[in-house]
């Protein structure tokens, strides 16, 4: 990893050692020195931060403020008032939203500032980021090799040091798969955790946004200033209370129960990845947590079932892109022929292909073969998941079966794509908070611990996570692409 | 379960998507595959499920029914392909409308 961490910049901003106008500045200057390559930003607003960056060092922001003058990346489906957003799509290529979404507001009034938009999957739809309308981002390990997505382009900022943090989306592992990719943290919270106000949608039930960092400490900054509920969201949880997670992060591992999966699905792991991850629960057993087996029957349909919920919510909630109140018009003749046209030209093929399947599951004569099978295999996975965490406290696993796979590899196969979400997708099912933690190499590229929790338990995830950060012994290698130390 | 191309076609046509023949010929086999690949939910015994459509299983949220401030009229129109009098413009709704 390069760069500094959110704590350091905070830290030194608070001793008045320096401004907010120098990091932003640095992080304008390693995007324009990295990104013509990495091309992780689909959008830099360099005037905008450095007024924001002034306004906060005249004394604009609090002394308390979460994330005084600390320069941010907003993963491009997160709108921002007056800033082009585009989901990475055709159809929204010039929507310039009238509103903020929540995260982003709070951002704001914690007094960070945000840089620029970044580059992901079209509509979030995809794990390598390559189905972006506009650029295809590269890994900063290695520049023929995807960055994960579908925030891709946030995982990679973050890992080439041009951000300190950045915020995704995860509905099926679109926070912790690039996370692992790109060799940094990257948290999805519980859902309901964060509001997803003003996160355009791709499947409601399952969406979540979320902090990629270098650390978990700067992620537990991160969420304390993004969370709770928000009457803007109905799914947003009450009563989250006044939580500090950065708390007790250093409180180790002992003591703690550490759920590892009995006859975890392995088809495909490479093996340098199984051993990556024995290596970290062996190392955080030598701290003094306890390992015990949990027992997940129900994984191995969770890709099945995610692939038929999460594009049936997909075909329902991108209905509203009809060329009519936003986004892009073609020209036609008639109102329906408007409707297919634009939506036909603004959607790219993946979009197109999972509306379809939606569509297909939903619609009258396979509904019950297809949607609502899915929906009581949800609850079978869900109650896995109750049941194991009755014997631990957190569940550690891989985050993929394989490091970050190269452009082009998978492109042809959307099926194989689906496949290599199969160790994240389960937390979006059940709603779970998860974290995708540095653990290792295998070919010069990141592998990822993925570290698991109970609903609204983000604090036993990070305090593992941080725990886990202070002893990996692992050699660490410096992106290609990414900023001097 | 094999799609045909024709299936492809009527289903996009439900989801308000005009597809020319090629994308319909290279869809099709994609999307055997993956419903192929979701016929394993079939295998399982799942009578008396419960289903899941939300991690919590919220109830409905209300607010009191009170005037509150919204989105300024000029705001929401200024993303409108084609706006006029105040009102989001169309393409004539019924055949032979004329369009004005």
């Amino acid at each position: 990893m390069s760069g500094k961490t959110v704590k350091e910049i905070l830290t030194s901003i608070r001793q008045g050692e320096t401004k907010s106008r120098d990091w932003v500045q640095q992080s304008l200057s390693a995007i324009e020195q990295i990104d013509g390559e990495l091309k992780s930003f689909l959008l830099v607003d360099p005037e905008a931060a450095l007024q924001t960056a002034d306004r906060i060092d005249s004394g604009q922001a609090s002394e308390g403020a979460l994330l005084r003058g600390v320069p941010y990346a907003l993963k491009d489906n997160i709108v921002t008032k007056g800033v082009r957003t585009t989901a990475a799509s055709r159809i929204l290529e010039n929507y310039i939203p009238p509103y903020s979404a929540t995260s982003a507001q709070k951002l704001e009034a914690a007094g960070g500032v945000m840089v620029g938009k970044t580059n992901m999957d079209e509509f979030a739809m995809g794990s390598s980021t390559e189905t972006s309308a506009f650029q295809k981002t590269a890994n900063p390990y290695g520049q023929e090799y995807v960055p994960g997505g579908s925030s891709g382009g946030s995982a990679a900022a973050v890992a080439a040091g041009l951000v300190p943090f950045a915020l995704g989306s995860d509905t099926g592992g679109s926070i912790r798969q690039p996370a692992a990719f790109c060799g940094c943290f990257g948290l999805k919270p519980t859902y309901g955790r964060v509001s997803r106000y003003g996160l355009i949608a791709f499947a409601s039930s399952l969406d979540q946004i979320g902090p990629f960092t270098r650390t978990a400490e700067d992620a537990a900054i991160v969420l304390n200033a993004i969370c709770g509920h928000d009457p803007m969201d109905s799914t947003s949880a009450r009563g989250q209370g006044e939580i500090d997670f950065a708390e007790g992060i250093d409180a180790g591992v002992k003591g703690m129960r550490i759920g590892i999966v009995r006859n975890l699905p392995e088809e495909g792991l490479d093996p340098a990845i199984k051993a990556a991850v024995e290596q970290a629960i062996r190392t955080l057993e030598q701290a003094g947590a306890q390992v015990v087996e949990v027992e997940l029957p129900h994984m191995e349909y969770a890709v099945a079932t995610y692939y038929l919920i999460a594009p049936a919510e997909a075909s329902s909630n991108l209905a509203r892109f009809d060329g009519v109140r936003y986004g892009r018009r073609a020209e036609a003749s008639g109102v329906i022929d408007m409707f297919e046209r634009s939506r036909s030209e603004g959607f790219g093929m993946e979009v197109k292909r999972r509306i379809i399947i939606g569509t297909y599951a939903l619609s009258s004569g396979y509904y019950d073969a297809y949607y609502k099978r899915a929906q009581q295999m949800r609850t079978l996975i869900r109650q896995d998941y109750d049941r194991a965490f009755a014997h631990c406290d957190v569940i550690l696993m891989p985050t993929t079966p394989t490091t970050a796979f190269k452009f082009g590899e998978k492109a042809d196969n959307p099926l194989q794509m689906y496949l290599n979400d199969i160790y994240t997708i389960p937390a979006n099912l059940a709603g779970l908070p998860g974290a995708s933690v540095p653990c290792g190499f295998a070919g010069g590229l990141p592998i990822g611990l993925q570290i698991l929790a109970k609903p609204f338990d983000e604090k036993s995830i990070l305090r593992v996570a941080h725990a886990y950060e202070q002893l990996r012994s692992f050699a660490w290698q410096r992106p290609v692409l990414g900023v001097a130390e | 379960m094999k799609i045909t191309a024709e299936t492809v076609s009527h289903v996009a046509r439900l989801a308000r998507l005009a597809m020319p023949p090629e994308d319909l010929r290279q869809l099709a086999p994609q999307l055997s595959d993956i419903l192929e690949y979701a016929e394993q939910l079939q295998q399982v015994q799942l009578d008396g499920v419960e289903p899941t459509s939300h991690p919590f299983q919220e109830v409905n949220v209300l607010r009191d029914d009170v005037v509150r401030p919204s989105l300024p009229r000029d705001l929401a129109l200024a993303n409108a392909p084609e706006a006029e009098a105040g009102q989001v413009r169309v393409p004539a709704v019924l055949e032979g409308g004329g369009g004005a």
